[in-house]
């Protein structure tokens, strides 16, 4: 299964400046592993040391977060797109 | 009278706290935080969205005829929908579509219209549409430009810097800050160098561009606000998003002090800065945000 992982502007330094990364994956949490093979300065940022996702982290399928799917063992249809975004609000 | 008995004269002469017992291990140093959530809508962005709307009012840029608009990251948008509310202006907000649904339901509430940007961009995306929209339609709008308006930071200069000196009966010796305009940590660095030129500026940043400190800007990797002047930081000091999240927990268990990520962020650096200084420091940090915002995050449960 492939899917699109689109990039936020924050994390385009580990990845060469890209905006969209193709990944092979049935689900999110495989997709992510293939991303972090490929790239591996990003695992520290977007996992903490135990394989969780670090806490601002938060990951849509098709529009859906997936803490209101199935986490990490999302489910990843066919050509789905994956966005990464961390959590925003505030200013000082 | 604009000033007289509104929300307005409740913006500033916030509390000065000592964070007695987060600083219970330091040796002759003392920590406080400027408890900015006292303001009227909960954020220290009340200082800069009244002082830029002032402003507006006072060279005849904002008429009643103009909708207020800005990007922001959210604080400044709930602080621009509750004052341009109390005055009878329309307001209208650039913001990246990954802001809490909290701050977005407060700005309706204020009845503000959101125009929610790409959440890939963060702010540097509103930043852009922003300006794109005032562009296309500049008689229909009041721009304040908070990223580079001179008004925001002077707000600070004028008003947070002169409490922070007179409430700590002038002996402060540094303050720290993180940036989102950077209005707060101009303005008060400034204010303070003013009136002490011995007082250290010590800026707090995020350890990475991909972080969990809302609404701090990681200054190496966005857009530099206008008014940003990076040489009059003395110190910078890098913080984790789970160093923040760990100090923001003990503010509400050991000093029952309610607050947003990025006070945890700021008194984390504060508390890092003030285990390394000689006896007679006095070192002030900001408490910018409440943390009722924050209410449906996680990382309140770790």
């Amino acid at each position: 299964m492939s899917a699109t992982i689109l990039i936020p502007t924050a994390l385009r330094s580990f990845v060469d400046r890209k905006s969209e990364i193709e990944v092979e994956g049935s689900t999110v949490g495989e997709a992510f592993t293939s991303l972090a093979s490929q790239y591996p300065d990003l695992k520290h940022q977007i996992y903490e040391d135990d394989g969780k996702l670090r806490g601002f982290v938060n990951v849509f399928v098709d529009g859906t977060n997936i803490k209101k799917l199935d986490g990490l063992e999302t489910k990843l249809p066919q050509g789905a797109t994956v966005m990464l975004v961390p959590a925003i609000a505030g200013g000082c | 009278m604009l000033t007289s008995h509104t929300l307005f004269d409740a913006v500033g002469n916030t509390p000065l706290l000592r964070l007695g017992v987060i600083g219970r291990e330091l040796e002759g140093v003392e920590l406080y935080a400027k408890a900015e959530y006292f303001n009227p809508t909960g954020s220290v962005k009340d200082r800069a969205a009244k002082a830029m709307i002032l402003d507006g009012i006072a060279r005849g840029a904002l008429t009643h005829d103009k909708t207020i608009i800005d990007a922001t990251s959210g604080n400044t948008g709930i602080a621009y929908a509750a004052l341009g509310a109390a005055l009878g202006y329309r307001v209208a907000l650039c913001l990246p579509a990954n802001a809490t649904e909290e701050r977005k339901k407060l700005m309706k509430l204020y009845g503000a219209e959101i125009i929610e940007t790409d959440p890939l961009e963060s702010s540097d995306g509103a930043y852009h549409e922003c300006r794109k929209l005032v562009a296309e339609n500049p008689e229909k709008y009041f721009y304040p430009d908070q990223y580079n308006n001179d008004a925001n930071w002077k707000a600070h200069f004028d008003g947070t810097a002169v409490e922070i000196w007179e409430q700590t009966e002038h002996r402060v010796t540094h303050f720290v800050a993180g940036t989102g305009t950077s209005g707060t940590f101009m303005g008060t660095s400034r204010g303070l160098k003013h009136l002490n030129p011995q007082v250290k500026s010590v800026l707090m940043q995020p350890d990475s561009p991909f972080h969990g400190l809302e609404g701090m800007k990681h200054m190496a990797s966005t857009i530099h606000p206008g008014f940003f002047d990076e040489s009059i930081a003395d110190i910078k000091l890098e913080v984790s998003t789970e160093e923040a999240y760990a100090m923001t927990r003990r503010l509400a268990h050991e000093e029952a002090l309610l607050v947003g990520v990025s006070s945890g962020a700021n008194v984390a650096v504060a508390l890092k800065l003030a285990k390394t200084l000689p006896p007679g420091a006095v070192v002030v940090t900001i408490l910018c945000d409440n943390g009722n915002r924050y209410l449906s995050a996680e990382f309140w449960e770790e």
